[in-house]
């Protein structure tokens, strides 16, 4: 396990700054502690400086994942995100406090502005095809955040959902109960990259790709052996 | 249809479709032939038809020859009741609905026909179907002989067993049997001689039959054994039987003879050929149970909670969508997990901001809920031996929001060297697996005496390594929670009681309130009497998965020297009782007479830590 290098940092951040704009400082400087990117066997794994502590004494040989794992290079060196990224980046608005219920303990509101989101949500029959891997078509196109630009990254949601518990908090912040819940209606669904802009998909015909598959988290089930 | 000779008189039609049926002649005639009879009514009627088909054993089973294998699916009546395990106010499991199902279980083929819905209790035989009754007795009775070739002599005992067994159970069934048939135990003979012409597969209803009668004999043996046949016999005669219905090797068969009272072995055995139900686990960091039960009863899924001692589990009864696969599950919203996996991190009672240690975490259930009890604060190491395994738990880790722990591959027994301090350590060994039995069929045949003491070996080994990775001085923790998926003693108790000798810690409460206590003594061992505290669970008891639970706590960090030299006896106890704080001495007092017994241990390895412990003991007390 190594810190990155300087092109890997950039190619790291270079990646998520599609996803989450320029507030790539949220996720390292947490309320709760620093959190750092680590490297190990390829992968870069996101944890906090305590968990690091207890990681670095692990043998290498038998370290499996510290932390929670962003993504991995490929053998050229290109970084691609995985779906275990999901919980972090998606829900990166302006954090409020979550409701009483989950005990994932309170919330801390961010004091950044809030994040400048893409998204895009997936009618209710499109979802599964997307879960299983395929790219998004027009025809299964529900909404999508306005001035997307082609190529930007997105943040896949499902028109299907229910309102699940709203809010869920970004996992072990600590912060404060008042209750204004910020409105995070739907559960993400996965990653995706706009093949075309918001412009373009009003005009596009229904069998065009709109939204290329990154990850989603049906690779849960799908790919559990290569999560690691 | 209708063709009513009284208008003034209208009788009672029961409902169905057969109620609608025109009556047979005796019920015409009967209102005007003189009340000899009983008053006829539409619903003895509908059970006419049902009584001339009974056989001399009273109102269960068919009256042709197909009685022995033709059973009503009984199976199905007990899985939903048993999904109920609801705790009464005293925190006891409720067992009633469900040892209630398995007393008639046992007890015999209680045939539940729909076909006459209400019971057969005020049901009163016309004079014709009295006869009919007998001829079909003495039919029945020719042609169970007549069918069994290899088992002539047992053909007449069995039915005359059946017919003894059957007034001892259920107070439902009316009998109208000789009360002095008894079962009669074949002679060995006979069994070598089932055995050799095996003609024909065996009979698993004779041999279900001849269980229960061999059970209800040895119950009562004084009473009503028979005349110069031993116990022993009965019971080589009942094992047999039970491995044959059940599937089992002998060799657990004995084993579990040796822990479960004979009726309650029988439970056991039937509950473990049916599955638990599906349970799941909140994950309360990212949801609520109470939406997630909504969220899921929206799908289609048909839930209730789990018990009141669990404020995440929750059953599932059945559901039109794989459980496995919802959106809800996708997102990390829950996790499948079986009952009986919730009570060591309940014992274990992690707080924040602790380290814990999991030693072997695969698939990550229970990793994942200490993360969530403690709110993804502190940290975990989740640990396994297997590389393959760890793939699940990482993947579940990552898909719960689990982010405090690290994952990593190391052998258990590795551990203090690698890293060590922990304030709680979880240790679900690998073992058995004769609590999962019925995940699992294949243990059945499959473990014998050396898998048994090789799981056993590794136990101990990986306790005293659990055991050192605890810091004794930390602030909030010092605990050790050690629990197996398995029932077996040599695995559970022993192993808890080599831990009380080998290093400074001592049981305590788990924090569970229900559960069997653990055994403090068996057969020829006597353990520590603080193995009360442990807790046993069971299938057939709970409607979970078999399970045992110790927790330690640790007291003091130094580890107790065991003596090499018998020579330096004397002297040697000086320098021990420094390191060592006041408990252990009493206990060791008390283990100074379970040494001696405990070197009968077959195993060659620990034998020899034994024999030393054995020849320090008496010397030293």
């Amino acid at each position: 396990m190594r810190p990155l290098t300087e092109a890997e940092t950039r190619a790291v951040f270079e990646k998520l700054g599609k996803y989450i704009g320029e507030n790539i400082q949220l996720l390292v400087d947490r309320p709760d502690g620093t959190y750092c990117f680590r490297l190990h066997r390829d992968r870069v794994y996101y944890l906090s400086e305590k968990l690091l502590k207890l990681a670095a004494s692990v043998p290498r040989e038998s370290l499996v994942a510290p932390g929670t794992c962003f993504g991995k290079f490929t053998k050229s060196q290109k970084f691609r995100l995985s779906v275990t990224a999901l919980d972090f980046l998606a829900p990166y608005a302006k954090v409020g406090p979550g409701p009483r219920g989950p005990r994932a303990g309170p919330t801390a509101p961010h004091s950044s502005a809030p994040l400048l989101q893409y998204k895009v949500w997936v009618k209710p029959g499109s979802e599964q095809s997307f879960l299983y891997g395929n790219h998004v078509l027009k025809s299964g196109l529900g909404r999508i955040t306005e001035n997307t630009a082609q190529y930007q990254g997105v943040v896949v949601y499902s028109m299907a959902d229910v309102p699940l518990v709203s809010a869920r908090p970004l996992p072990g912040l600590r912060g404060c109960g008042v209750g204004d819940l910020p409105h995070l209606p739907f559960t993400p669904q996965g990653f995706g990259v706009a093949a075309k802009s918001t412009q373009e998909c009003r005009k596009v015909d229904p069998l065009a790709i709109v939204v290329f598959h990154q990850a989603d988290v049906g690779e849960y089930v799908r790919n559990e052996d290569t999560l690691t | 249809m209708g063709r009513k000779l009284d208008p003034t008189r209208k009788e009672k039609r029961g409902p169905g479709r057969k109620a609608r049926k025109q009556r047979g002649a005796e019920v015409e005639l009967a209102r005007f032939l003189p009340p000899v009879e009983e008053q006829v009514s539409p619903q003895k009627e509908k059970h006419a038809v049902k009584a001339a088909g009974q056989t001399a054993r009273g109102r269960s089973g068919f009256s042709d020859g197909n009685s022995k294998w033709l059973a009503p699916a009984k199976a199905k009546k007990i899985q939903p009741k048993g999904n109920h395990v609801e705790l009464s106010s005293d925190g006891e499991v409720e067992e009633s609905s469900w040892e209630m199902e398995e007393e008639e279980d046992g007890s015999s083929e209680e045939m539940v026909d729909d076909y006459g819905a209400s019971s057969s209790e005020e049901e009163e035989l016309l004079p014709i179907e009295k006869a009919a009754l007998k001829q079909k007795s003495d039919r029945e009775g020719l042609s169970e002989d007549d069918s069994e070739e290899e088992e002539e002599e047992e053909a007449e005992e069995t039915n005359k067993q059946k017919m003894g067994q059957k007034e001892e159970e259920g107070p439902d069934l009316q009998l109208n049997l000789d009360i002095d048939e008894q079962f009669k135990l074949p002679t060995s003979e006979e069994i070598e001689k089932e055995d050799i012409l095996f003609i024909s597969p065996p009979d698993l209803h004779v041999i279900h039959q001849r269980i229960q009668g061999n059970v209800e004999v040895l119950q009562d043996f004084g009473v009503k054994r028979e005349e110069g046949r031993s116990r022993q016999e009965y019971l080589t005669l009942l094992r047999r039987d039970m491995a044959a219905y059940y599937s089992y090797s002998d060799f657990l068969l004995t084993k579990l003879m040796d822990i479960f009272p004979l009726p309650e072995l029988i439970n056991f055995l039937e509950a473990n050929e049916v599955p638990r139900p599906v349970t799941i686990r909140t994950n309360t960091l990212k949801t609520r149970r109470r939406d997630l039960a909504q969220a899921l009863i929206n799908r289609g899924v048909n839930l209730d909670p789990l018990g009141k001692w669990s404020k995440t589990g929750l059953v599932i009864y059945d559901s039109t969508v794989p459980i496995g696969a919802t959106p809800e599950y996708l997102a990390g919203h829950y996790m499948l997990q079986g009952a009986s996996s919730l009570l060591p991190v309940m014992a274990l009672a992690p707080q924040e901001n602790e380290r814990i240690l999991d030693m072997c975490c695969a698939p990550g259930g229970k990793t994942s809920y200490i993360a969530q009890l403690m709110k993804n604060t502190g940290m975990i190491l989740a640990n396994d031996s297997s590389a393959e395994r760890l793939r699940s738990v990482v993947g579940n880790l990552h898909r719960l929001g689990v982010t405090n722990a690290v994952v990593s591959n190391c052998d258990g027994r590795q551990f203090p060297k690698v890293l060590g301090g922990f304030d709680r350590v979880l240790l679900d060994a690998p073992c058995s697996g004769t609590g999962v039995i019925s995940k699992d069929p294949a243990v059945k045949t499959n473990k014998d005496e050396k898998d048994i003491l090789r799981c056993a070996h590794l136990q101990k080994e990986l306790i005293l390594s659990a055991i050192d990775s605890v810091n004794a001085a930390s602030e909030t923790g010092g605990y050790i929670v050690y629990c197996t998926c398995s029932i077996m003693v040599e695995e559970n108790e022993c192993v808890v009681d080599y831990a009380l000798k080998k290093r400074n810690v001592r049981l305590v409460a788990t924090g569970l309130d229900f559960g069997k206590e653990g055994f403090t003594r068996f057969k020829d061992r006597r353990f520590h009497p603080s193995l009360k505290s442990t807790r046993r669970f069971y299938p057939h008891t709970h409607n979970m998965d078999g399970f045992f639970i110790a927790k330690f706590k640790k007291f003091s960090n130094a580890i107790p020297q065991a003596k090499k030299e018998p020579a330096v006896e004397a002297a040697a106890p000086s320098t021990v009782p420094d390191t060592i704080t006041e408990p252990p001495p009493k206990k060791k007092k008390l283990e100074g007479s379970k040494a001696d017994k405990e070197q009968k241990l077959p195993q060659p390895a620990l034998k020899k830590k034994r024999s030393f412990q054995a020849q320090r003991r008496p010397l030293k007390a």
